[in-house]
């Protein structure tokens, strides 16, 4: 099947979407990293089975080929509540079960095929108010939410471009081969307001208009897909939720800045991605949506994948280029801007992939209606990743604009096991964290930069009064470090010196005057290097210093670890109020350190102690503290 | 100049026989500098490993100095320049698995497979145990990937069911 012009474009889709209206039922299982590491697939193996036991499945292809009607399973893209699955999802009604196992597919089926309504047992249930929901769209982690980028994800099948062009896909990169120039779609774009959601938040559309400007011949469109922050997921998401939308991005931009070929740089670590966008290529080039003369224009766009090795550093764009052409992924210096002088010396646009999957819904709906959502500066909506001490984890898309509290409470659910919050880490190893103070503030690019975080690549980690924050300073030191690439002394030399002064304080051996050292250091590796990387090194120990700057003092001056988490840091006492002297303790302390007289409150001698804990276990009364 | 030339293809005649595999990738591939990462990665795959002299070898049939070769080889994380064992234990230590305990579940598998000091691999090459910055899969977190399949909310009990399954299946009696 070739669609070679706008109007055959149309008329499939309407044909298509007519073809799966004609579905009874459809059962969608989440094949999304997480639920498949949770056995999705057995799931997905065991509900066909028992549907077509009943005779009552239809393949898409009988459905769309000969009209056929009836209940389809259909494998889709991550919905983002990973913690949840495997997930499954009933239509109509957007039914969703959670944590499914292969054994329930007797009941799901009998339920959905005999009208009894939703299976209650897989249904989620609140943590706290224990209330029931049957809809997804009604679980409060998901109300709070406005699905855009996202919309498709859990929703479609990512391998069947025909639902995508059902569901109105491809229909901006007609639009704007039929009806715009160029030049204008470099406007729209930067009328819409976009701006990179790699990171640092550059206008998309000043960087399309100065790669369609520059000369040459050859020009090339890139999409970062080395989404390599630790803790964040958004971009493997989008790419094996919904590829079609990255790749119809990618040629709206070809077509923008006058580029014939496009490269997808995917992280070795996201094998699921790459298959999917293969996939997706595939399919495209088939149905002529990528090639030669698409929709009949005459515009050309071929897109390769490129996997990448397993480098951090190579989620900086000029370093990136670098390892597409086969060297070590060191950045270049700017200027020339890729825009200039990119990928083989030629001109080329450089976004990252939920950039590129927001550009189909600027094009359909225009600039105007893309800017009625998120703030005047930052537009438009946002993924982050939901993670750490939070009751529900997963992937978030909202409006920029929201506060942090609406994240953590409304979305997140609060605090697992009712502890206190303390902060949120933004931006990775790149940000910085956000606390009480900042829990009413809008959230958007700018804001974030002025307390010293930045958005990243959307990583959100709540820690809780458990947390280290030293420690967790120290953790990203060590990433960073480790991800150095080498080029910069003041990143090589200046993160290992920071990491070391981070590591003497988590191992009790700190010294008071490391914190000027630390802060001046922290500048001078900010203004002395090239990149990204190295510029936004210092972000989480400076962090730490500005909010929690008495848990820093308390490691090094005190030598004591107020979160109960550094080792060598670790104490223990007896409080005399609860211990009723039984002297157990002190006889499986295998230093001898506490004394005592029976019946009379016990000590430990500070000295003696080995820290091994024992004796906490030991005690009857829980009249032994740690810290 | 002529002489150079046979130097080099006598050089190049007993290495094509024994490297009949990654000529085919190369071949594949073409010779152009772009193509030298996905080479290395096709190749590790075949040996599980890259041997330094089929880095040579790689390098001098793409004409690459060797320095390029192995300057790549070595800055990419991907690459491994020792022999991995037949399961590669890959430790998520991204963010969210870090908070919420990965470095018991380390310890846990290094003393299951009975890995001492700063060593990966076990001297049988049985098991490789590493850590990676992410991979991707936050809310199972901690993760655990054992070549391709990934486990999620691990603890270290959970892994050791997992590791003893494997020991089983190896033939181990333990």
């Amino acid at each position: 099947m070739k669609i070679d012009s706008r109007e055959t474009l149309n008329t499939m889709g309407k044909t298509w979407k007519e073809g799966f209206a004609k579905e009874t039922a459809r059962i969608l299982v989440c094949a999304g990293t997480g639920c498949v590491a949770n056995g999705s697939l057995q799931v997905y193996e065991a509900l066909k089975a028992e549907v077509q036991r009943r005779n009552a499945y239809v393949s898409v292809e009988m459905l769309l080929e000969e009209g056929q009607s009836g209940t389809t399973i259909v494998k889709s893209g991550c919905h983002g509540f990973c913690e949840m699955g495997p997930l499954v999802r009933l239509e109509p009604g957007g039914i969703l079960y959670i944590k499914v196992s292969k054994d329930d597919a007797t009941d799901i089926v009998t339920a959905l095929l005999e009208g009894k309504g939703p299976v209650e047992r897989l249904l989620y249930k609140h943590p706290v108010t224990g209330e029931i929901y049957a809809e997804e769209s009604n679980i409060p982690f998901y109300k709070h939410q406005t699905r855009t980028v996202l919309q498709h994800c859990g929703v479609i099948d990512p391998e069947d471009i025909r639902e995508y062009i059902a569901e109105g896909g491809y229909q901006a990169l007609a639009k704007v081969l039929h009806e715009m120039s160029p030049a204008d779609v470099c406007q729209e774009v930067i009328d819409s307001g976009l701006r990179g959601r790699g990171g640092g938040g550059f206008p998309t559309g000043r960087k399309w208009e100065a790669t369609r400007i520059s000369e040459g011949e050859k020009k090339y469109v890139v999409c970062n897909g080395d989404e390599g922050d630790p803790g964040a997921f958004m971009d493997r998401s989008v790419m094996e939720g919904d590829p079609h939308k990255v790749l119809e991005g990618m040629a709206i931009a070809g077509y923008a800045v006058g580029a014939d070929e496009g490269y997808i740089y995917v992280r070795a670590e996201y094998p699921l991605a790459v298959q999917r966008l293969e996939t997706a290529i595939k399919q495209a080039l088939e149905m002529g949506l990528l090639g030669e003369n698409i929709l009949g224009t005459g515009f050309n766009f071929r897109i390769k994948i490129k996997e990448g090795a397993g480098a951090f550093v190579c989620g900086e764009e000029t370093a990136l280029l670098a390892s597409i052409e086969g060297e070590r992924g060191m950045p270049r210096p700017k200027p020339p801007f890729p825009a200039q002088s990119g990928l083989w010396g030629k001109p080329t646009l450089i976004n990252n992939v939920e950039t590129f999957a927001n550009v189909p819904k600027v094009i359909n709906d225009g600039a105007k209606v893309f800017r009625k959502s998120g703030t005047a500066k930052s537009p438009g909506t946002k993924t982050f990743a939901l993670t750490g001490q939070v009751a529900n984890t997963g992937l978030i898309e909202v409006p920029m604009g929201i506060t942090l509290r609406d994240i953590v409470y409304e979305i997140g659910g609060g605090l697992r096991n009712g502890k206190r919050f303390k902060a949120v880490q933004i931006g990775g190893p790149s940000g910085g964290c956000l606390t009480e103070q900042h829990m009413d503030m809008e959230l958007d690019f700018d804001s974030l930069l002025s307390v010293g975080a930045m958005i990243g690549s959307g990583g959100l980690v709540v820690t809780n009064e458990d947390t280290c924050m030293v420690e967790f300073a120290r953790y990203f030191m060590n990433f960073t470090q480790n991800e150095s690439c080498g080029k910069c002394v003041p990143c090589r030399e200046g993160t290992k010196r920071m990491l070391e002064m981070l590591q003497r304080a988590v191992d009790g051996e700190g010294r008071p005057e490391d914190v000027e050292i630390l802060e001046d250091l922290a500048e001078a590796v900010k203004d002395g290097s090239l990149c990204g990387l190295g510029k936004t090194a210092p972000n989480p120990v400076l962090s730490m210093l500005k909010y929690f700057k008495d848990e820093y003092v308390a490691h090094v001056v005190d030598k004591r670890c107020p979160a109960g988490v550094c080792k060598a840091l670790l104490g223990y006492s007896i409080d005399p109020e609860s211990c009723k002297g039984c002297s157990k303790c002190s006889r499986v302390c295998p230093v001898g350190a506490i004394t005592g007289e029976i019946k009379k409150p016990y000590r430990i001698d500070s000295e003696k102690c080995i820290k091994c804990g024992a004796c906490v276990s030991s005690c009857p009364f829980k009249a032994i503290k740690e810290g | 100049m002529a002489e150079a030339k046979k130097v080099r293809e006598d050089a190049l005649a007993v290495p094509r026989r024994r490297f009949e595999k990654v000529n085919e990738i190369i071949a594949r591939h073409g010779k152009s500098a772009s193509a030298l990462i996905p080479i290395l990665q096709e190749v590790q795959e075949e040996y599980r490993y890259l041997p330094e002299e089929i880095l040579t070898y790689v390098a001098m049939v793409m004409d690459l100095p060797p320095s390029t070769v192995y300057g790549v080889a070595t800055f990419y994380v991907q690459f491994s320049l020792e022999p991995k064992g037949k399961y590669v234990i890959k430790i998520c230590d991204g963010t969210a698995c870090h908070v919420r305990g990965s470095d018991p579940v380390k310890e846990a598998i290094r003393k299951r497979v009975g890995l001492k000091n700063e060593k990966h691999t076990t001297d049988d090459l049985r098991f490789t145990v590493e850590t990676v910055s992410c991979l991707g899969a936050c809310g199972l977190a901690p993760v655990v990937m054992i070549n391709d399949q990934i486990y999620g909310q691990m603890t270290p009990d959970a892994i050791n069911v997992i590791l003893d399954k494997i020991l089983e299946e190896e033939g181990d009696v333990k």
